[in-house]
């Protein structure tokens, strides 16, 4: 059966993918977005819904996979990383989700997160970054910005917070993108993205806790200041940005600068290349407070992509190798050994 | 031509600095007996520090074995020969030999510096401190050198094969043949032609050295044991649970997924599974104890026999994820060797101090089963168990071992597969109701398993409280009360399963009665056969499953007068025995990172009347 006949013989809706429980989130909080996006995407990923299974840790985000109906795993915290790998190396036939969030997976998750990347399973993870604790009710997190006043920081965090893409592709990830809550066409887009990358697929998702930390992202997604603070990175295009495209990214020497378009013609720009690693690296480290003056625009899009071995591939080839060589295991000659000896 | 003497039993130790190959000779003497027919126990015991500086009581690397013509249970409490390789090894290993015991020395290793490096105050070969022993002076190093004078070799790979030596000259003090070392020489070295001729070479050296000298007039033998017919091999405790789980997972159907961290005693498990990819076997390093386990549980909701191995800090961190395992329902096997706590502890030493965290150390009310393996080849059979009850009952498991047995051998009369018991996991055949309850039970309160790829069994399961049968999430006060009532009695009927026990040595009833678990089996063996020559009414039972424990056990306490508990720890399997029957059980406890000795055991028995 080709690829196109499998999709039309599966022919599932959105529909197809809630389940019957209540969705528990706080009215008007981004999480709801995010499932509707993914439950959007499920269709096109042309698997059966019962090879899809949803992973997830603890926190807010990690009720997810209640509401998927697929197979899901609702873990305990930082967990479902390290669950899904061993989902993944002995079920390599699944297509496997894990949805997370920013203490999930980069405080008590975060050793796991990184060993996962650098493997390179095959699976996706939907990091939501809310930049807070919401299911313990508002301590800072650590993707808090330094300073910020929560009930555990009544003084402000002290803390220096991650930088989540600089921190995945340090871990030798090979795709990352980060995409926005309240941008549904462009989370869609990314999704479906990382859903085709065959690899870890990293994907942060700036989500709005309307209860602990409303707004933290509201210079992204506010209509007047988005276009002026998002740069929307689209592979093989210039890096412009600004109601009208008027700014632009351009590299001097390798520091990167914004130019003014009237100035420099676009073929001056910095190019965006998925490709490019030492680009990607300057990419993720556009992370500057945007209250700060002179600071550059935050990117969203795909930053970083490339095609490398699987963990769960490797360990299978392994597998048949050494059958090759030494022929399917018998029983009997492994109780046995080398050493036989008779009494009697 | 010399007289040969019988022995019934001998028990040797050979000890020297970790560098010198004594693993090694030890391992050969072994299998060179027991390929001879000899019953044999083993135990190394090396330093935890991989290179403690040379020559020093702290870089002492030791390897006892106790070969017989009879049935042999321990590795022998006192040895009657002692191979020291410097004066480390003698000062280190001496309180080990018996009166009259035979040391053979390398007078090499005897000099000024080695001496200062053992912190002997003067040579202990000049003074009068082994007046007691009969001691045989040998300079190795000297005599190697000269064995292999044309070699061309240096000096340093001359010394590495000075335990060829010690091993030829032992081989024919013991009337033993060259040539399962000789086979096993040609092997280890096949691509290194030019060693296999000088290992050969030292090996004669030592035989032909010991059969010319006039160091003694006799030499020894051991006749082959009466052990019951069949075939034999020889297996250390870690091998045996290796392959007891690949075994375990040919006959369940599943592929084996082993998820690991590596931690001392139990990374050998690793290293042998490693080995057998052909089986199917999935290997997984993690990055740390906590992913290790997290990745059987992944492993086990794709529908694979999943297994962890840890030893006690490793256990520890497993902890909250094991509970997850109980709450999920879902099957697998985590093995404890364990080691010397708390804490680090005493990595290299054994204990059983972790029962009580096996049985009872999760939050919240997390029962599962324990079952614990009695010496090296038992950790087959117990591992195996372990996988049928973790599958058949969808529970995880635990599965306990220690340093003693783990790298512990004894010869072993291995299954044929086909006697193996089935092991059937209780997947969805065939229709199912609609929606799909993950949460159903049969009879004994197992729950099926409903694994990803099945069209029609979709469902989601997590570390919060389920309600009964749908497995939503539920905070109802009384759904929780009764589920928790409900993972009890999963594992209580698991007793269901399992045989009723037996009294494994001794008599039936009488006066006292020792309850064992684990590694002590040997020992109390040994020592209640002695009590029970002397007239004294003992029993003793082993316990392989500790929790549930077997149904029968309450009656069979009844029959004797007096319990007592050896254990290698402050007294834990005690307290349970004291909680579940109500019975004046008394602990005997060692916590020295060393097994018991028999006399201790037999010591305990008497005492224990004579206190009456
Ligand atoms: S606490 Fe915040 S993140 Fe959690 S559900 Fe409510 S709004 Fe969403």
């Amino acid at each position: 059966m080709s690829e196109l006949e499998v999709l039309e013989q599966i022919k599932l809706s959105p529909k197809d993918f809630a389940t019957d429980q209540d969705v528990k989130w706080c009215p008007g909080c981004g999480d709801y977005s995010i499932l509707k996006q993914v439950q959007s995407i499920m269709p096109e990923l042309g698997r059966k819904k019962e090879d899809i299974v949803f992973i997830s840790g603890i926190g807010c985000s990690s009720r997810f996979p209640y509401y998927m109906n697929t197979y899901g795993m609702h873990s305990i915290h930082g967990r479902a990383t390290a669950i899904a790998s061993g989902l993944k190396i002995s079920r390599p036939d699944l297509s496997v989700w894990i949805v997370t969030g920013d203490g999930d997976s980069l405080s008590i998750g975060g050793n796991h997160l990184i060993h996962m990347i650098r493997r390179n399973f095959d699976l996706n993870v939907l990091l939501f970054n809310n930049e807070i604790y919401g299911l313990t009710k508002g301590q800072y997190s650590p993707t808090s910005k330094a300073g910020k006043v929560t009930k555990s920081t009544p003084m402000g965090s002290v803390d220096h917070p991650f930088n989540p893409m600089a921190l995945c592709l340090g871990a030798s990830a090979t795709f990352i993108a980060r995409t926005l809550d309240r941008d549904p066409k462009h989370q869609r887009e990314v999704l479906l993205q990382g859903s085709k990358h065959v690899g870890t697929s990293i994907i942060e998702i700036y989500q709005n806790c309307n209860v602990f930390n409303d707004g933290a992202f509201e210079v992204f997604t506010d209509k007047g200041s988005k276009p002026i603070e998002t740069l929307m990175m689209e592979s093989g295009q210039p890096l412009v940005f600004g109601a009208e495209s008027e700014f632009g990214i351009k590299l001097d020497g390798s520091t990167p600068r914004v130019v003014e378009l009237s100035s420099v013609s676009k073929n001056e720009l910095w190019i965006h290349d998925e490709k490019d690693r030492f680009k990607a690296q300057l990419l993720t480290s556009f992370f500057d407070d945007p209250t700060v003056e002179g600071h550059l625009p935050r990117p969203f899009g795909v930053f970083y992509q490339e095609d490398r071995f699987r963990y769960e591939d490797a360990i299978s080839q392994q597998i048949e190798r050494a059958i090759e060589i030494k022929g399917k295991g018998d029983l009997a000659k492994l109780l046995s050994g080398n050493n036989v000896w008779k009494v009697g | 031509m010399k007289i040969v003497e019988e022995k019934n039993e001998v028990t040797i130790v050979f000890a020297g600095d970790s560098g010198d190959g004594i693993q090694l000779t030890g391992t050969q003497f072994t299998t060179t007996n027991a390929l001879f027919g000899n019953d044999i126990s083993t135990f190394p015991d090396y330093p935890a520090e991989i290179r403690a500086p040379q020559g020093t009581v702290a870089g002492v690397s030791g390897f006892q074995l106790k070969f017989g013509s009879n049935e042999v249970y321990t590795p022998g409490d006192i040895c009657d020969v002692l191979v020291a390789m410097n004066a480390a090894a003698l000062k280190v290993n001496l309180p080990r030999l018996r009166k009259n015991g035979t040391i053979i020395l390398n007078t090499d290793g005897f000099n000024a510096k080695d001496i200062k490096l053992a912190k002997y105050e003067n040579n202990p070969l000049e003074d009068k401190s082994l007046d007691d022993y009969r001691t045989i002076q040998i300079d190795v190093s000297k005599l190697t050198k000269a064995a292999l004078v044309d070699s061309g070799m240096g000096k340093k790979e001359i010394d590495r094969s000075r335990n060829m030596f010690v091993l030829g000259f032992l081989y024919y003090m013991y009337s033993r043949k060259l040539e399962n070392t000789e086979k096993f020489i040609k092997e280890k070295f096949a691509k290194k032609p030019e060693l296999i001729d000088a290992n050969l070479k030292v090996l004669n050296a030592g035989y032909n050295y010991a059969d010319t000298s006039e160091i003694f007039t006799s030499r020894y033998n051991v006749k082959a044991a009466e052990l019951p017919k069949g075939e034999y091999r020889s297996i250390m405790g870690n091998q045996a649970t290796a392959i007891g789980l690949v075994a375990a997972s040919q006959k369940a159907g599943l592929d084996l997924f082993y998820g690991t961290y590596p931690i001392t005693p139990a990374s050998d498990i690793l290293h042998e599974l490693a080995k057998h990819k052909n089986f199917g076997v999935k290997t997984f390093q993690a990055e740390d104890e906590i992913a290790a386990i997290c990745s059987v549980i992944g492993a086990a909701f794709g529908g694979k026999l999943g297994v962890t191995a840890s030893s006690g800090p490793g256990i520890a961190l497993k902890g909250e994820a094991i509970g997850l395992g109980v709450m999920l329902e879902l099957p697998m096997v985590i093995c404890n060797v364990q080691r010397g706590g708390p804490s680090t502890g005493l990595p290299t030493k054994t204990e059983q101090s972790d029962l009580l965290q096996a049985i009872y150390g999760r939050n919240g009310e997390a029962p599962m089963p324990v079952i614990a393996a009695s010496s090296p080849s038992d950790c087959f059979e117990t591992v195996y168990e372990a996988v049928r009850i973790a599958i058949e009952h969808m529970t995880p498991v635990f599965f306990l071992s220690d340093g003693y047995i783990a790298n512990g051998s004894e010869p072993w009369k291995f299954p044929n597969p086909d006697s193996l018991k089935e092991i059937k996991a209780p997947f969805i055949n065939g229709e199912v109701e609609k929606p799909f309850l993950p949460y159903r039970r049969d009879q004994n309160f197992v729950r099926r398993w409903a694994i990803p790829g099945v069209e029609g069994l979709e469902h989601r399961i997590g570390g919060l409280e389920k309600q009964d049968e749908t497995g939503d999430v539920s905070y109802d006060p009384e759904n929780h009360e009764k589920m928790v009532k409900i993972r009890q009695a999963k594992v209580d009927a698991v007793v269901n399963s399992i045989p009723l026990q037996e009294i494994n040595n001794g008599l039936p009833e009488g006066e006292v009665l020792v309850i064992g678990w684990g590694s002590t089996f040997g020992v109390i063996k040994t020592a209640v056969k002695k009590a029970v020559e002397e007239g004294v009414k003992v029993g003793h039972i082993h316990l392989r499953y500790l929790n549930p424990l077997p149904k029968n056990l309450g009656e069979l306490i009844q029959k004797f007068d007096h319990v007592i508990v050896p254990e290698m720890n402050n007294g834990q399997l005690v307290k349970i025995l004291r909680d579940k029957y109500l019975v004046d059980a008394k602990g005997i406890n060692k916590i020295k990172g060393i097994p018991f000795s028999t006399q201790e055991i037999i010591d305990a028995i008497e005492d224990s009347i004579i206190k009456v």
